[in-house]
């Protein structure tokens, strides 16, 4: 039954931009953040609230900017590389805010990302400051591909990226490490007398939604063709939160069901109404009332009865 | 007499002037099953507390099969082959009771297999039979949350008995089980000790539980060691009987 829904959900996907060609951008920034919010639910397993996740977000997207001023051209080797420094500043930062909890931890994490974003805006000589830096077209795979092209290509390596990088997640949060994970959330005494070292568990955890928001991030620079300090700024981390919450972070899907919800949602409301604000905050408290598993939680409710 | 395989020797820990070990020294004997009775507050869980890295000791040395272990934390030590059960049982409460006892289980093979399941059947096979020999059989696939207490103790103790350790430390194991139950557990659990070589270590209540299966009894009283010794002859000991079996 899920399996199938996914199927249809994903050809809806696929398909969307056939029938409204608007809808490719919306979407590649709704998997962008999807991917993300997906790394902001990994941590909340763990109960640990990363209010700065969008300063991976942005470095990312720095990093694709930098690396193409660089010389560098082809789009994998853009995504593959912006990723990993990513995922290694994860790796940095992580191991110093994973020996904090609850709201020293988002707290922390908050403040770091503002560090980020200062930078960003300050240095003006290398980040072009509050103007940003562009992105211009990579090559795929060592073809020249105009820029309307090259725009369906990211969104359907995106929708593919979705996949696979949602099932690694997947295998991941349901193997020991995982269930180690959320056990930090409930018993970590338990944990270090299991001989866990709980420390490595978050590190893991850490650098894995770093590496999943400098997917997004990196996506959303190639999509946007610009990348600016705004990226990082403490409101965009605050929305990743809220898309996390409101998809519901009991399982993969939610993050990205969240985003879509989002950024459809968006986009609507924002043509007729300047009431954006005010649907979204309606939206997020019905969902913290009535389903507290979040959105996706309406697609798996019933087998354990809430209690 | 056997080996020794936990030395203890002039502990000495205090709480805000209140002397929870104060000189303490013992052996723990390969093999034996080790009753530690005493007064509520006379400091045994402060014992396991410091067996097992939770608590610092003032002053006083710890060795594990001769090598010091005074200050290492408790992940390391479990690592060492010492597991705990608690007096209040320390479970991962909103998981279920079957990856409660899965987790332990990988803890013990080690967790760094990102991409394979917690559930793998032989996994989930070991640990259905722990579950089966406390007789959770039947709570399995409850969220550990919702056990009444007393099975939340039995999975506590199948949780630590997951560790295949070899000095495992109870804390009270049969409080909060029914009497019934209770010499049950002890069964079970004794012959889950003999048949993988697990000595240990349990503080009791009861003492019945105590004259029936322990080897050797430490009396406990104000955070020293009162008196030791088989159980018979430590339950004619006059002083013994006024200060704890009287109280206890
Ligand atoms: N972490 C701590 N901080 C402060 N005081 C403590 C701490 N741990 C133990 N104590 C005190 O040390 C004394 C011994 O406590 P302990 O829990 O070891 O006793 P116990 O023999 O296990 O008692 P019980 O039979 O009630 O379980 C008590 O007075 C207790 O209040
Ligand atoms: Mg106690």
């Amino acid at each position: 039954m899920r399996a199938i829904l996914l199927i249809v959900a994903i050809l809806a996907i696929v398909a969307a931009p056939m029938a409204a060609p608007w809808l490719q951008f919306v979407l590649t920034m709704a998997i962008a953040k999807g991917l993300a919010a997906l790394g902001v639910a990994v941590l909340l397993r763990a109960g640990m609230i990363s209010i700065g996740h969008a300063m991976s977000f942005a470095a990312s997207a720095y990093g694709v900017a930098f690396l193409a001023r660089g010389g560098i051209s082809d789009f994998g080797v853009l995504l593959v590389l912006s990723v990993v420094v990513t995922g290694l500043a994860g790796a940095v930062v992580g191991a110093f805010l994973i020996r904090y909890r609850a709201i020293f931890f988002a707290m922390l994490n908050l403040a770091v990302s503002m560090v980020f974003y200062a930078l960003f805006a300050k240095l003006y000589g290398l980040t072009g400051g509050t103007d940003g830096m562009t992105i211009p077209v990579p090559t795929v795979f060592g073809v020249v591909l105009s820029e309307p092209t090259f725009k369906a290509v990211l969104f359907y390596g995106s929708v593919a990226l979705m996949l696979l990088v949602g099932l690694a997640v997947h295998r991941y949060l349901d193997s020991p490490l995982g269930h180690a994970l959320s056990a930090v959330h409930t018993n970590e005494v338990r944990l270090e007398y299991l001989g866990v070292p709980v420390w490595a568990v978050l590190l893991v955890a850490y650098i894995v939604s770093a590496v999943l928001a400098g997917m997004g991030g990196a996506i959303a620079g190639f999509a946007i063709g610009r990348v600016v300090p705004d990226f990082a700024f403490w409101t965009a981390s605050g929305h990743l939160v809220l898309v996390a919450v409101l998809g519901g972070i009991g399982g993969v899907p939610g993050a990205f069901i969240g985003a879509f919800f989002l950024e459809l949602l968006h986009t609507e409301a924002a043509a007729f109404t300047d009431a954006w604000n005010l649907i979204v905050g309606a939206a997020l408290i019905g969902v913290i009332m009535f389903l507290p598993k979040g959105l996706y939680g309406l697609l798996t409710r019933s087998e354990v009865p809430a209690k | 007499m056997s080996a020794s395989i936990l030395q203890v020797r002039d502990l000495h820990v205090e709480f805000n002037g209140v002397k929870a070990a104060d000189g303490v020294s013992l052996d723990i004997n390969e093999g034996e099953f080790l009753a530690v009775i005493g007064p509520n507050g006379s400091g045994k869980t402060t014992l396991l507390n410091l067996c097992t890295g939770y608590v610092r000791p003032k002053s006083g040395s710890i060795h594990l099969d001769g090598r010091a272990i005074t200050g290492l934390s408790p992940r390391v030590i479990t690592r060492r082959g010492v597991a705990r059960a608690f007096q209040i049982p320390q479970l991962f409460s909103d998981q279920s009771v079957l990856d409660n006892m899965m987790l332990a289980l990988a803890a013990k093979d080690g967790l760094w297999t990102m991409l394979r399941p917690l559930a793998l059947p032989a996994r989930r096979e070991e640990a259905t039979a722990l579950l089966d020999l406390v007789g959770l059989r039947d709570d399995k696939n409850r969220v550990s949350r919702t056990l009444p207490e007393g099975h939340r103790k039995l999975l506590d103790i199948a949780v630590a008995l997951a560790l295949k350790p070899r000095l495992l430390l109870l804390d009270e194991p049969t409080s909060g089980v029914s009497t019934l139950e209770r010499f049950s557990l002890m069964e079970a659990l004794m012959s889950a000790l003999r048949t993988r070589n697990i000595t240990a270590l349990f503080v009791e209540h009861d003492m019945d539980v105590v004259a029936r299966y322990a080897d050797r009894v430490l009396v406990w009283n104000a955070g020293t060691v009162m008196a030791q010794g088989h159980p018979d002859e430590v339950f004619k000991d006059e002083r013994v009987l006024k200060n704890v079996v009287g109280v206890a």
